[in-house]
């Protein structure tokens, strides 16, 4: 649409004329400078111009409505299981991929026509609309005021002393009927977060199998999640137990044990460490059996199996608590007590 | 020579500079870059595992030692199993072409016979998991909601729940599960290659691994659906939510200013 040749005497006249009426008081150096001259675009020019712009934006809105058929044959037409090969998405249901496009080109061709009819169509000649000052008239200021203090004397709020007061005890007392709800957000957790399900004597039992693990079945450089003996997956408080308790179970060659507690708390290098991440509580058990590093997903805090779990990357405050385990008299692994420390995050009177 | 002279101080003359010289220096590397060709020769048909030791001098001595015993260069193989040398060497992994974080999958230059024998003699060198056989990881019935609970139980911290592989330490990855043959999800099970922990029998019976297997092929097989397309590694809402904001609204917004940049005056300014 560039190439107009539109004769010079096309233009309209006026154009030039209220283009440079531009008031410039020269001993006023801030004086309004005024508008800017009106520009014509070719559509206000040249009638085929605008002929045409009118033929795209209908064009547009037809699109969109057969678009809109589109959808509505797509609903009837696809059925729910269908799939497809559509490159380079992949296989998709045909149903969701259809409704999809005809619905995105319905709504965007509404959009571009309306834009393209505004832009090329509607009148664009700058409007100015003066400001005008917003406080009321004094008569109106006055009357006001007078009609508030009418309406006080009239309810007899100054005068009757006992129903403004009880009024300002009842709106006082009110609100401690929301205040009295907040009590459901505790008990205080006490020392919950101190204790977990483990204790002196608890078997470490296999999540995968649910059977008791014996050191023989741990080998050098597997995984193993273990939960404390007596829970199941169908107890009520289940997910509250086992977000304290989880527990991963690896076993590094006792030479390679670097930190001497470490050692003395495993069983012939089977250790076993809270899954619980000491930053923010993450379960953390991306394991590398190569390096004994364990990753948190949430914010990549790594810690050093063989070494205590020290944190030797990322945000975590302290290592990760370790279970001391042991073999009870038939063979399998048992806790030798809890935690010695709260396991996860630190709060407040952690200490 | 005079066009591109005129043309030198064009603003993107020095990213075309950076890109050829990037392709010239990548073009260079690939060319020089020690390959690892470790053809071995076809051989005839005798004892496997004297087969296995020759192919073991020619492709993996040099980093694994003459017997086997390892070296600065590569882990010890004595009783690593003839599944941990099937599923290494099958899937291109061994021999590796350089040392790094971590040894990628890439396209496998031994043939099936050349592997058994390699394992054959792996295996010699001391007990370990056997190759799995084809009733042992067919997933064909195996319980697949099992399949899902124990992957995201054991698996899903590394692969992502849908298995589609996700980043570790100082380099080093989970890879992508999709396209994996059940025998090699069966062996990596079974063995722990490189940084992956081992899941063994004792803790993590047949029959478990075989529901990890059926799991995966419904959720990241060849035939699996994903029914909007675009799942963008399967991270759920999160994920999702960030591309619609970032990509979604970011092309709106430069539609918006494309829209207002263009005039639509007759005289262009």
């Amino acid at each position: 649409m560039s190439s107009q040749d539109i004769p010079e005497e096309n233009l309209p006249s006026e154009q030039d004329a209220a283009g440079h009426t531009l008031v410039k008081g020269a001993d006023d150096p801030f004086a309004d400078p005024g508008m800017p001259p009106h520009e014509h675009r070719i559509q206000d020019i040249d009638e085929k111009a605008a002929r045409r712009s009118e033929r795209s934006v209908a064009l547009l809105f037809t699109i969109s409505m057969l678009a809109t058929i589109g959808f509505i044959a797509s609903y009837v037409a696809f059925p729910v299981d269908k799939i497809v090969y559509i490159w380079p998405i992949g296989h998709i249901s045909a149903l969701n991929f259809a409704l999809g496009v005809t619905l995105g080109i319905a709504l965007f061709c509404i959009g571009a026509g309306a834009v393209h009819w505004a832009r090329t169509l509607m009148s664009d000649v700058e409007i100015a609309d003066e400001r005008h000052a917003i406080s009321a008239e004094p008569e109106v200021k006055a009357k006001v005021m007078a009609d508030f203090a009418a309406g006080a004397e009239e309810s007899g709020f100054g005068r009757r002393k006992l129903i403004r007061n009880t009024m300002f005890g009842a709106m006082a007392l009110v609100p401690l009927s929301g205040v009295i709800l907040l009590r459901d957000l505790g008990p205080l957790p006490e020392d919950k977060l101190r204790h977990t399900r483990w204790s002196k004597g608890k078997m470490l039992v296999n999540m995968n199998t649910h059977e008791p693990l014996r050191p023989s079945d741990v080998s050098v450089g597997s995984l193993t999640f273990v939960m404390p003996e007596g829970m199941t997956e169908h107890d009520h408080d289940f997910q509250t137990e086992i977000a304290k308790a989880a527990l991963m179970i690896v076993r590094i060659q006792p030479d390679d044990i670097k930190d001497k507690r470490e050692l003395e708390w495993s069983h012939e290098g089977i250790v076993a460490y809270s899954k619980i991440c000491t930053h923010v509580g993450c379960p953390i058990s991306l394991y590398e059996q190569q390096t004994h590093h364990v990753l948190c997903p949430c914010h990549q805090s790594t810690f050093d199996l063989s070494d205590g779990a020290r944190v030797i990357f990322g945000p975590a405050g302290h290592a990760l608590p370790q279970l001391r385990i042991g073999v009870n008299e038939e063979g399998y692994l048992e806790a030798l007590g809890d935690f010695e420390e709260p396991v996860g995050p630190a709060f407040w009177e952690r200490g | 020579m005079k066009k591109l002279s005129a043309r030198r101080r064009h603003p993107l003359a020095a990213v075309v500079v950076l890109l050829l010289a990037l392709a010239a220096t990548g073009g260079l590397y690939a060319a020089f870059a020690p390959a690892d060709k470790a053809q071995a020769e076809e051989t005839a048909q005798s004892l496997a595992i004297d087969e296995g030791k020759k192919l073991y001098a020619v492709g993996c001595a040099s980093c694994h030692g003459t017997g086997g015993q390892g070296s600065p260069d590569g882990p010890s193989l004595v009783g690593v199993g003839a599944a941990a040398v099937d599923f290494q060497v099958a899937t291109g992994r061994m021999p590796a072409q350089q040392p790094g974080a971590q040894v990628p999958k890439k396209k496998n230059i031994y043939n099936n016979d050349q592997i058994k024998q390699l394992a054959a003699y792996v295996a010699s060198l001391g007990a370990g998991p056997v190759v799995p056989t084809d009733n042992q990881y067919n997933p064909e019935g195996a319980d697949i909601g099992k399949g899902g609970e124990l992957f995201r139980s054991n698996c899903a911290q590394c692969h992502n729940f849908t298995g589609e592989g996700g980043a570790l330490t100082h380099g080093k990855y989970a890879p992508s599960l999709e396209g994996v043959s059940p025998k090699h999800i069966y062996e990596a099970m079974q063995t722990g290659p490189q940084n992956m922990p081992s899941f063994p029998d004792t803790t993590m019976p047949e029959k478990e691994k075989k529901d990890i297997i059926a799991y995966l092929d419904a959720v990241n097989g060849e035939k699996t659906a994903s029914q909007g397309g675009l799942k963008l590694g399967g991270l759920g809402p999160v994920s999702e939510g960030l591309f619609a904001w970032i990509f979604g609204l970011g092309a709106l917004i430069a539609v918006a200013v494309w829209v207002a940049a263009r005039t639509a005056k007759a005289k262009k300014s």
